[in-house]
């Protein structure tokens, strides 16, 4: 019992951050129907720029959590304009062009940030500072570190912000009304380009986000780290229903904890096969996901 | 637009060791004067300042290409063929090894060409064919004791029925949706090349795989056969070549035959061809197993020449740089998917000492080509408008 309850809190952790990446996919697929294969690469710079900061701002001699709160606010700008700057570089001159010639594009992206960052931070692992998040406490048999709580804190914080943002502001109307019908939102007087570069950097600063904390659990980061769970998220965000907001997130809670629960009790070699087995198995038997993918008010 | 490509190096300048700058800035700088020359050069030729090269190097490609059109093609073929097999014979070592790599990529991005630029199936798992082919061989050769010969076809068939089971529930999904399903398959078969230790000895890789045998006739003692193992490139290049040769005589035939057209009519316009009669499911099927055999052949080929494999060998990476290579020749060109592999294998041969960036000007290079000219460097001449509108 006291094994199951620890998984499951490991599986809610790492289903939050799964969930704040399948965000920025499905946000961006939502407005413009493009699988946004940099989106993992936006997660991995998210957490060098995040451990770049810590280590300067710390040695700098301020308080561990302003030092992370600074450098989580440094590092979802950064990704922000990163996302802004490849979506006018190599999205924006193909808007009217096949689908195939844009996710070739998007790959091309995805390769070149990728080999960007192994180029210039190293090949080895950059280890994150642990003097931070060390301890937690026990409740019976179950431990909880505090960097669970402060990962669990945060998403929570950015999930509840996100949605506040997109259902209840006027660039969230926007968004979703950009998403619905590109050409009527445009009649009514809504800028579709400044919308969806918009979307792309709300969606890269999540990422952001889910890199800096990644960087915590696992204690380090790594330059092909965008990969894999980028497309566990993806699969997060299908399994939801692509396009879906409160659908991502659940979706991203569900393959959390899917791999967790497969680590734990079947096979931690193969953790990584459930979530694209059921990436596929979601996409063959009901390709909506489990909240519909065409509900149109929470469709951004 | 040209400010935004400052914003995406930031990144590139620091790194965290105390904000250490000067190791990291040297190749920041590289990458940044690589931008710029290239930025700069897209605004000369919008404005136009460019056309005294331009122009020439344009009417050079429509003759090259008029000259292709209407010149003989056994004359081409011949003259191509003799060019192959004479290159061995004036070239080094390690020239040869370079045009095996060539060789291996065309058998590999012309298998690609069929699934992605005949078909139009966006397919980013493709070298689980490969690996399922290198595989094959290693484990027949090591188990079984099979010769090279022998399994290559075993290999082609493994890999099309590897093709036929990632195909079959993949197909009935809409394009981008089979795009990172097939990259989730790609990655399940890497995993269990990993992780199946009784079977394929995990990430240790197989050592010890046979090389190509051959019958010689040996003159000293009569006329005898005497059979030799082809292990030097000279001998491998052969082999390569043979299967080259083959692929892109089978990949011509296809593309011209109704299965050919059959599968570009898919690709612009999946209901238009069904309703012209067109079994889509069953062609889309075949489309993945044919392209899947040519991954194999090229598998089990590598796996002899390396006499080792590993699952290191069948990572993303190396789908992608393979599908670099048909969408910068052009998809659904023979001669463009040669091209592309020409200019992405042998060109950084030639610029050896900027190895380290060799996919970092892939991934910029497969993102410009689709930003500036997305059909490719030799378009193919049959590619309607229809899949390009949306």
């Amino acid at each position: 019992m006291d094994y199951f309850l620890q998984q499951l809190i490991n599986g809610v952790t790492l289903g939050g951050i799964y969930a704040l990446i399948a965000l920025g996919y499905t946000m961006v697929y939502g407005i413009i129907q493009l699988i946004n294969f940099a989106h993992g690469e936006f997660f991995a710079a998210g957490g060098y720029i995040g451990v770049i900061f810590i280590t300067w701002l710390s040695a700098q001699g301020l308080h561990p959590y302003v030092c992370l709160g600074l450098s989580l606010l440094l590092s979802m700008l950064y990704c922000a304009l990163l996302a802004m700057a490849v979506e006018k570089v190599a999205y924006k001159p193909l808007r009217y062009a096949s689908r195939l010639s844009v996710l070739l594009s998007a790959l091309g992206m995805s390769i070149f940030l990728q080999n960007g960052l192994m180029l210039t931070q190293g090949v080895y692992d950059k280890p994150y500072p642990t003097d931070l998040t060390q301890g937690g406490f026990a409740m019976g048999g179950v431990v909880v570190s505090y960097m669970q709580i402060i990962i669990l804190v945060l998403t929570t914080v950015l999930l509840i912000g996100l949605n506040a943002m997109v259902f209840k502001t006027r660039i969230g109307k926007a968004m979703r009304a950009t998403a619905q019908d590109k050409v009527m939102s445009g009649l009514v007087g809504i800028n579709s380009s400044t919308v969806i570069s918009f979307t792309f950097a709300i969606g890269a600063a999540l990422a952001a986000a889910a890199g800096i904390m990644v960087g915590f659990y696992y204690g380090s980061v790594n330059y092909t780290m965008g990969f894999v769970p980028g497309i566990k998220a993806f699969a997060a965000a299908v399994l939801g229903g692509i396009g879906n907001i409160t659908g991502a997130m659940v979706g991203g809670l569900i393959i959390g904890m899917v791999e967790i629960f497969a680590a734990g009790y079947l096979s931690s070699e193969y953790k990584d096969v459930f979530a694209f087995i059921i990436l596929i198995a979601v996409l063959y038997f009901m390709p909506t996901g489990i909240m519909g993918e065409n509900v149109d008010d929470t469709r951004v | 637009m040209g400010w935004f490509f400052l914003i995406l190096w930031p990144l590139l300048g620091i790194r965290a060791d105390g904000l250490f700058f000067a190791q990291t800035f040297s190749i920041w700088i590289k990458v940044v004067a690589a931008c710029a020359i290239v930025l700069v050069l897209a605004q000369l030729h919008r404005a136009g300042r460019l056309e005294w090269v331009s122009r020439p190097v344009q009417a050079l490609g429509s003759k090259v290409q008029a000259a292709y059109a209407v010149s003989p093609k056994w004359l081409l073929a011949t003259i191509m063929l003799a060019l192959a097999v004479a290159y061995p014979f004036l070239t080094s070592r390690y020239g040869q090894d370079v045009a095996i790599n060539v060789l291996v990529y065309i058998c590999l991005g012309l298998g690609l060409n069929i699934v992605v630029g005949l078909c139009g199936l966006l397919d980013l798992g493709y070298i689980a064919f490969y690996g399922v082919g290198a595989y094959t061989y290693a484990l027949l050769s090591i188990h079984y004791d099979f010769s090279f010969w022998l399994s290559l076809p075993a290999a082609g068939v493994l890999a099309a029925a590897a093709g036929c089971i990632i195909g079959y529930p993949t197909l009935r999904m809409r394009g981008d949706y089979l795009a990172i399903v097939t990259l989730g398959f790609g990655e399940i078969v890497r995993l269990i090349l990993n992780n199946w230790m009784s079977l394929t000895n995990g990430p240790n890789g197989i050592l010890g795989i046979k090389a190509p045998g051959a019958w010689v006739p040996d003159f000293a003692r009569g006329l005898s056969l005497e059979h030799v193992w082809l292990t030097r490139p000279k001998e491998l290049y052969f082999v390569i070549l043979g299967l080259a040769v083959f692929t892109i005589l089978a990949v011509y035939r296809l593309n011209y035959s109704r299965i050919g057209r059959a599968w570009e009519a898919i690709r612009e316009d999946e209901t238009a061809a069904e309703l012209m009669g067109v079994n889509t499911f069953l062609l889309k099927l075949l489309s993945y197993a044919m392209g899947a055999v040519f991954g194999g052949l090229a598998g089990a080929f590598f796996a002899a020449k390396m006499r080792f494999v590993s699952p290191e060998s069948f990572t993303f990476l190396e789908s992608a740089m393979v599908l670099a290579m048909v969408v910068l020749g052009g998809l659904g060109s023979i001669p463009g998917v040669i091209l592309g592999v020409l200019a992405l294998i042998a060109l950084p041969e030639v610029f050896r000492e900027f190895e380290m960036y060799r996919m970092l000007v892939f991934g910029g290079a497969m993102t410009l080509m689709m930003v500036v000219k997305p059909r490719g460097l030799w378009p193919a001449k049959r590619f309607g408008k229809r899949s390009e509108e949306e």
